[in-house]
């Protein structure tokens, strides 16, 4: 599973990133979580604002920290 | 099209028909000016009926939009229907007693007169409650 989380460095971002990598580390799923910092990479997924978390190229949530148990949904799914 | 998360602009995302008739081009010219005075940013309607998900998700995840349909045949709110997208505030120029015709020649008039009705409807009707409150911006910086 690839889970990219889009953010330039926020500390909404890094929250983000840390719920992400918690949830990925929970459910024991195997999954490489990117941070992805480029703003013109972000750009190009389409997203209005920032955070955002992507898994298998599927945009999850935009502008928002999502919470832990929305992220174990998202990749035990 | 991304923003910054820490820009200070408004996190209003303004979606235009901007279809191929007067009324059309007046929504999306309406929201051009709109977005360069910081009331709101343009987002991609065309992104949206693609059913692309970067730009479902945003229209989905977002506090406060408004759609900008020229005339009452409502192909943006068509679009955000197809989508599962939740309308929050809506606009039809026609209704505001603007004229549809082939006439591309736009009037700054009638553009102010779109801009003006953009913020009213914004302005005069909160969103819906079952928008999440945690929103926008998100940076941390408390905007």
């Amino acid at each position: 599973m690839e889970i990219k989380v889009l953010g330039p460095g926020c500390s909404k971002c890094k929250q983000t990133e840390t719920i992400v990598r918690e949830a990925v580390a929970e459910s024991g799923v195997a999954a490489n979580v990117e941070k992805v910092t480029d703003v013109m990479k972000i750009a190009g997924y389409g997203v209005f604002g920032t955070p955002a978390v992507i898994i298998d190229g599927e945009v999850k949530c935009v502008g928002k920290i999502p919470k832990k148990e929305e992220v174990l949904s998202w990749i035990k799914k | 099209m991304t923003q910054n998360c820490c820009e200070t602009s408004s996190n209003i995302m303004i979606l235009a028909c901007s279809g191929g008739s007067s009324v059309g081009q007046l929504s999306n010219q309406a929201a051009v000016e709109l977005a360069q005075e910081g009331f709101g940013k343009m987002f991609c309607l065309a992104g949206i009926g693609g059913q692309l998900s970067g730009f479902v998700q945003s229209a989905k995840d977002v506090p406060v939009m408004v759609v900008i349909d020229g005339c009452s045949v409502g192909c943006g709110r068509a679009i955000l229907k197809q989508a599962n997208v939740q309308l929050t505030h809506y606009l039809v120029l026609t209704d505001e007693g603007i004229e549809k015709n082939k006439n591309f020649n736009l009037e700054q008039a009638d553009i102010d007169r779109v801009k003006e009705a953009v913020k009213r409807t914004v302005n005069g009707n909160p969103p819906v409650d079952s928008w999440p409150t945690e929103t926008g911006c998100a940076c941390g910086s408390g905007r």
